[in-house]
């Protein structure tokens, strides 16, 4: 393990570590633009250069590997200025676009010359200028070359993560110039990507172009809900001006860096996937399309469950769990419709087709939660069943957790269930043709809005936290399911998912131990 | 007991019960009693009202009259840095505005009559007050790329600190319109949209 000094700080690290890493290790950033911790060293931007003693030269320490008893400085004058130079060099054809630029306010050229620049212009020559402005280069990316500081990261992107090939550098020297090759577009999975590792506003996202500043945004960590590998995110949402976008909160996701997970990547599907938070929202809870407050639908429902609990007829309650909800929430729909009542027909595993897959991130169960919902409902019944005996009457009361029915078993089947079935109650937080059929209809919070854990096909439990308030009467799913434990008068006593996860840890062998400490920003495995 | 005072206060305290609930009350209602109780008598050559006549004409006069003189002093072109009332008939005659007042806001244009303005949101970010809402969108010519589709400003809510003004890197917000009297109606007619804004 060599041992070298950075800015007069000691530290060991591994044979073949560069400088930039082992500077990383003690806290000092290098500020760089070409590296990237996932892709491969280019070393082109030279920004990173630093002096090395009994060195003649400054060196690049983003591709230099440390060596034992290496005497590094960071901030020398020497290299402040060699800083300050590329720093210009860079900015030499760059455009004076900040105002109308997307990454404005997360831009490391800005970051970098209000750090490290501050020079007056030197430049007597008017600006090479491209021949095309910004323009669409696939479904989700704008590029505006002109802004490009040829850093390659995305060239790198495409050739070594996703191995699309897409872009190239072309030509040569004032003239070279980011582009896709000929005939080329870029929409692979991945695309999205592209634009978080652009370290300026050469690549745009054509989904949030325009929408807001990046610093009107307010952050909260998550996890994509998408499908069962539970990328880690950020969910960015406007606080101010949600009424400038249609009342729409969340402007747009992040991907969350995770070395178990996801790397520091997502998916397309995922990182467009939240126009159903805000859009298409069920506010209220409804009775046969009538808008009721939560005290009388409760009323209703637990009257109905009453009835059956005291003709014993438990049996003919059927309910379709989800593998979208939280291990919180379908822990609380075990207690109180496996344990408490007895005797219900509970399963979670609708018949859904399986979605676009491939071998990076994205999985064919576009439940985020599948895993979790196995350890904890287990199956004894087959939801094709409980749906087979509600459309012959065989079921009084049918409790829907957020299932298309009529997209899962058809339109005809959607009818007979709900001619023949007593109480048909949908529980989700989108509209969809369900609601048409659904008798009782309940309001429920979606993962941004609520606080709760997800367990993903590695069998990782993961936290997401909720980032605002829930839009009108929505309850999160194991608040509703209490509030009927309540009326039911066997209360479940629940005051927060934390209480519920403890009781989780408690019960239930795999999660034993674990809190929600323990599982932390980036989750934990399992026990086997 | 001797002293009158005192007396009266405690005259005062038991007609008001300042010990009671609300006391608070009763001492205001016992403070104006003792004021009003303690207000000098008018002497006989004041209930005459005449010395506040003369000296309400007397200042009245002494300002009309040095007005007077030094307008006709400014006249022979004298004593020309001292200056006198002037009287402006306003609404319709007007006073001259210094060239730095800011007054109500405009949007500049650009020759072919569109807004400068980029919707960079700097004066959005900027403003105290919270009374500038832009919703940006994607100009049809990319070399502008980005255009307001709308631009609100609530006037009943600026407070005139000009900040928007200072901080456009477009020059395309201004408060140069020499518009003082922007009073309404209503509330809702006091929030200006961009065509209001443009309009000359
Ligand atoms: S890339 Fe950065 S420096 Fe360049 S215009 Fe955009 S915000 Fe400004
Ligand atoms: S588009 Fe962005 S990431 Fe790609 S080379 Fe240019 S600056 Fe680098
Ligand atoms: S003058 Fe001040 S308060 Fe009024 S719009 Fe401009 S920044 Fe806001
Ligand atoms: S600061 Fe100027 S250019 Fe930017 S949004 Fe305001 S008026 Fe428009």
């Amino acid at each position: 393990m060599p041992n070298l000094t950075i800015d007069g700080q000691q530290v060991d690290v591994p044979v073949g570590t560069t400088i930039i890493q082992a500077a990383r290790k003690l806290g000092i950033s290098i500020p760089h633009y070409c590296y990237h911790p996932a892709l491969p060293v280019a070393g082109n931007c030279r920004i990173c250069l630093v002096e090395v003693e009994k060195q003649p030269k400054l060196q690049i320490s983003c591709y230099t590997p440390v060596a034992e008893g290496m005497i590094v400085r960071t901030n020398s004058p020497k290299v402040l200025e060699a800083r300050q130079n590329v720093l210009e060099f860079l900015l030499v054809n760059h455009p004076l676009d900040c105002p109308v630029c997307d990454q404005a306010g997360e831009c490391k050229l800005q970051d970098y010359y209000m750090k490290h620049g501050l020079y007056d212009s030197r430049l007597a020559d008017v600006k090479i200028k491209k021949e095309k402005k910004a323009f669409a280069i696939g479904r989700t990316v704008m590029l505006d070359q002109e802004r490009c500081i040829l850093c390659t990261r995305c060239v790198r992107f495409t050739e070594n993560i996703t191995k699309t090939h897409e872009f190239g550098v072309f030509n040569r020297g004032d003239h070279s110039q980011l582009d896709l090759y000929p005939g080329r577009k870029l929409d692979n999975n991945y695309s999205g990507n592209v634009v978080d590792i652009c370290p300026v506003g050469a690549l745009t996202d054509r989904d949030f172009r325009f929408k807001c500043r990046v610093w009107y945004l307010e952050k909260t960590k998550s996890v994509c809900p998408g499908c069962s590998q539970g990328c880690n995110i950020t969910v960015e949402w406007d606080k101010m001006r949600p009424h400038i976008q249609k009342q729409a909160r969340v402007m747009r996701l992040k991907p969350r860096f995770n070395s178990e997970v996801n790397d520091y990547w997502i998916c397309d599907k995922g990182r467009y996937n939240y126009h159903f938070i805000d859009e298409n929202r069920i506010v209220h809870p409804q009775f046969n399309k009538e808008s009721i407050s939560w005290e009388q639908a409760m009323d209703i429902l637990a009257g109905a469950v009453n009835s059956l609990k005291i003709s014993k007829r438990m049996n003919r309650i059927g309910v379709l769990a989800s593998a979208q909800l939280t291990n919180e929430d379908l822990f609380v729909i075990k207690k109180l419709f496996k344990d408490t009542l007895g005797g219900a027909l509970v399963d979670f595993r609708v018949p859904e087709k399986p979605g676009e897959s491939d071998e990076f991130l994205m999985k064919a169960d576009k439940n985020p939660n599948t895993a979790g919902a196995e350890i904890i409902l287990g199956s004894d019944t087959k939801p094709q069943q409980i749906v087979q005996k509600a459309r012959q009457g065989e079921i009084d009361l049918l409790y829907v957790f957020g299932h298309d029915l009529s997209q899962l078993f058809g339109k005809e089947a959607i009818y007979q269930i709900s001619k023949n079935v007593k109480l048909f109650v949908f529980q989700g937080s989108n509209v969809n043709n369900t609601c048409n059929y659904a008798h009782l209809i309940l309001p429920s919070q979606v993962y941004a809005e609520k606080e709760g854990t997800f367990t993903n096909c590695q069998s990782r439990v993961q936290r997401i936290w909720p980032a605002f308030q829930p839009l009108g009467e929505a309850r999160a799913d194991w608040e509703i399911l209490s509030l009927l434990s309540e009326r039911l008068g066997s209360a479940l006593n629940f005051k927060d998912p934390r209480s519920i996860f403890n009781e989780i840890a408690a019960t239930i062998a795999p999660f034993a131990e674990l809190t929600y400490e323990k599982i932390g920003d980036k989750g934990t495995t399992l026990a086997k | 007991m001797d002293n009158p005072n005192q007396k009266r206060r405690q005259e005062l305290e038991k007609y008001f019960d300042v010990q009671g609930p609300f006391a608070f009350l009763r001492l205001a209602q016992m403070k104006r009693a003792w004021r009003q109780g303690n207000r000098r008598q008018l002497t006989w050559w004041e209930n005459t009202y005449i010395p506040t006549l003369i000296s309400g004409i007397w200042l009245t006069s002494k300002h009309f009259f040095r007005n007077l003189g030094f307008h006709i002093l400014h006249l022979v072109g004298l004593c020309k840095d001292v200056r006198a009332a002037v009287t402006y008939q306003y609404p319709e005659q007007k006073r001259p505005l210094g060239l730095r007042l800011r007054t109500r806001h405009r949007l500049t244009k650009r020759e072919d009559d569109s807004p400068r303005c980029v919707a960079c949101m700097m004066c959005e970010t900027v403003c105290p007050a919270r009374c500038i809402e832009i919703t940006a969108a994607e100009h049809p010519d990319p070399n502008i790329e980005k255009y307001p589709a709308e631009f609100i400003l609530d006037l009943g809510k600026c407070v005139y600190c000009g900040f928007c003004v200072e901080v456009c890197p477009e020059d395309a917000i201004r408060m140069d319109t020499g518009i003082l009297n922007t009073s309404e109606y209503s509330r809702e007619s006091m929030i200006y949209n961009k065509k209001r804004l443009m309009e000359e």
